[in-house]
């Protein structure tokens, strides 16, 4: 085993937790912004929903069913292409990010929708009875509705993120996942494994406590 | 105002077979009156009402609203149509992220009202169903008749032309639901709204009905006046459903002893208002022993029920069931001897 240098370790540390909460962070963000109107739309396409259409609830659901059961490893060098076009660059954390986010956005889809097919049927009924249009139902009924378990599940993506983000090493994202990957693992510095394991458990354990006080607080 | 036109409905259900939920209806609901829709569970009341304001489309026929065949509506000429109908709903379904006065100002945004007018008008309507001082508490917090109250102020937020109510009662209470139905009764004289209410209980329909269709396995098998079809229902399925109000259970020690006839008798009517059990001891020498019975009103008209034993001699008492046979609306002897 190697002498560990400690100072050495915290050079790298702190860089590295920025690294990973940029990365999540940017994921996070388009799942936000993307995955929610996603979710939406494949479950108001969804059969005997409010805008009922086969093709493109199909289409949504493919794409989405695409990304969720390739393996992160394989879709993030898959993506190159596609990252180096959209970032400029295949390297470092904001081009892990891209992947990343697109694994966010499909997963996030997902659960939008599980909490939009939650929502009690009568309610849609209801405002449908009152002539409300499906834009009116979905922001003023649904989203509402599904706000509570919607943050709920921004925080089971946010710790699901923070294990992908290990893997952005191979791209050269960095990140407290990689650096344990590096050192810990491959350089067998097993003490720095167990502390950057520790650091993401307590990453893991903040994120899950904000998500259920906040998901509590909003709910009516 | 509302014209069944032929109206049938039919589903393919999960296993791929064709469920005929509503079979060729026809019938008006008129301008201005309360009419109930009775039927057991299934029996398609639900499917058929869906058929006014297009939350169903009719597979055969036409539902006409004012001259309007529902079915050629859609896009916004649909929506504009559906603010000019109220309706509330067994589980009250309403939106539970709103404030009760929120959800009353719902109805109206939707209708395309302005700020200023939903602002003045909600709290009337608050106050129209009893529930000015809950305005800004969520519907989790109200008690179930509470909840149809809100239902009901936002449901005639948009001053519909009709009101249509989906087993509005069939959550609540006994108490709970005279009250409903009384805010109902006063909707309808008020404001003139015109009501089609569904339900499974005939009491909901004798309480505040004026005219009442009988539904069964899709097909409407009676419609009438209340009181015309509750005290002569014509069909099989009409008399079971009322059956319950008909039998009087009395204890078997009773109905066992063969030797005093026991009797039915079934009033209505100007002819419930007559002393006719009186006349009867008075005109033959019998003696009556008044064992059961109770008295119903409908839209104001008595309608009884009684049970008596008739003791004497055979001669007077043949001569009384005679007398009750043809002073009454019906007279039958139940314990009949082998």
């Amino acid at each position: 085993m190697n002498e560990t240098n400690y100072s050495e370790l915290l050079n790298n540390l702190l860089p590295a937790f920025g690294e990973t909460l940029e990365m999540c962070g940017i994921a996070l963000l388009l799942a936000v912004v993307l995955g929610t109107p996603l979710g939406v739309l494949s479950y108001i396409t969804s059969k005997h929903s409010i805008c009922q259409n086969r093709v493109v609830n199909l289409i949504v659901g493919f794409f989405i069913n695409v990304i969720m059961s390739t393996p992160f490893v394989i879709l993030l060098v898959l993506l190159l292409p596609f990252t180096r076009f959209v970032v400029g660059t295949s390297i470092g954390p904001e081009a892990a990010s891209v992947p990343l986010g697109i694994v966010a956005i499909a997963f996030y889809a997902r659960l939008v929708e599980g909490n939009l097919h939650a929502i009690d049927k009568g309610v849609i009924e209801a405002s449908l009875a009152m002539g409300a249009t499906w834009f009116r139902i979905v922001t003023n009924v649904l989203l509402p509705g599904a706000f509570s378990g919607m943050i709920r599940g921004l925080t089971v993506l946010a710790v699901t993120l923070v294990g992908y983000s290990a893997m952005a090493g191979i791209v050269g994202g960095g990140g407290v996942g990689d650096l344990a990957i590096r050192f810990g693992y491959y350089r067998y510095q097993t003490d720095i494994m167990i502390i950057t394991v520790l650091l993401l458990i307590i990453l893991v354990q903040i994120i899950q406590t904000i998500g259920e006080k906040a998901s509590r607080k909003v709910q009516k | 105002m509302i014209k069944f036109d032929n109206v049938s409905v039919s589903f393919t259900n999960k296993k791929g077979q064709i469920v005929d939920a509503v079979k060729n209806v026809s019938f008006n609901v008129n301008d201005g009156e309360i009419l109930g829709i009775v039927g057991t569970s299934g029996a398609g009341k639900s499917t058929l009402l869906r058929t006014v304001n297009q939350l169903q489309l009719p597979t055969g026929g036409h539902t006409i609203v004012d001259g309007k065949d529902i079915g050629s509506l859609s896009g916004k000429s649909l929506a504009k149509f559906r603010h000019s109908i109220g309706m509330i709903f067994q589980q009250f379904n309403l939106v539970s992220t709103q404030t009760v006065a929120q959800n009353v100002a719902f109805a109206m945004e939707i209708a395309g009202h302005s700020k200023e007018e939903i602002k003045r008008r909600v709290p009337e309507l608050l106050s129209l169903v009893g529930l000015s001082d809950r305005a800004d508490v969520y519907p989790s917090t109200l008690s179930g008749g509470q909840k149809q109250r809100v239902a009901i102020a936002r449901a005639v937020a948009n001053n519909p032309k009709i009101l249509l109510c989906d087993e509005a009662t069939s959550a609540l209470d006994p108490e709970t639901t005279n009250d409903v139905l009384q805010l109902l009764e006063v909707i309808n004289i008020k404001f003139g709204i015109t009501i089609v209410l569904i339900t499974h209980e005939f009491d909901v329909v004798k309480k505040i009905c004026h005219r009442v269709a009988v539904m069964n396995k899709g097909e409407l098998v009676e419609i009438g006046d209340v009181f015309d079809v509750f005290t002569k229902p014509q069909h099989e399925f009409t008399k079971t459903l009322l059956s319950h109000t008909f039998d009087l259970d009395l204890p078997g020690r009773l109905t066992e002893d063969k030797s005093k006839p026991l009797v039915k008798i079934i009033y209505n009517g100007e002819k419930a208002e007559n002393a006719i059990v009186s006349n009867v001891v008075k005109l033959y020498d019998v003696d009556v022993n008044i064992l059961h019975g109770k008295i119903e009103y409908i839209n104001d008209k008595p309608f009884g029920i009684l049970i008596v034993q008739l003791i004497g001699k055979q001669d007077d008492i043949y001569n009384s069931l005679d007398y009750l046979s043809n002073n009454t609306y019906r007279t039958e002897v139940i314990n009949e001897r082998d």
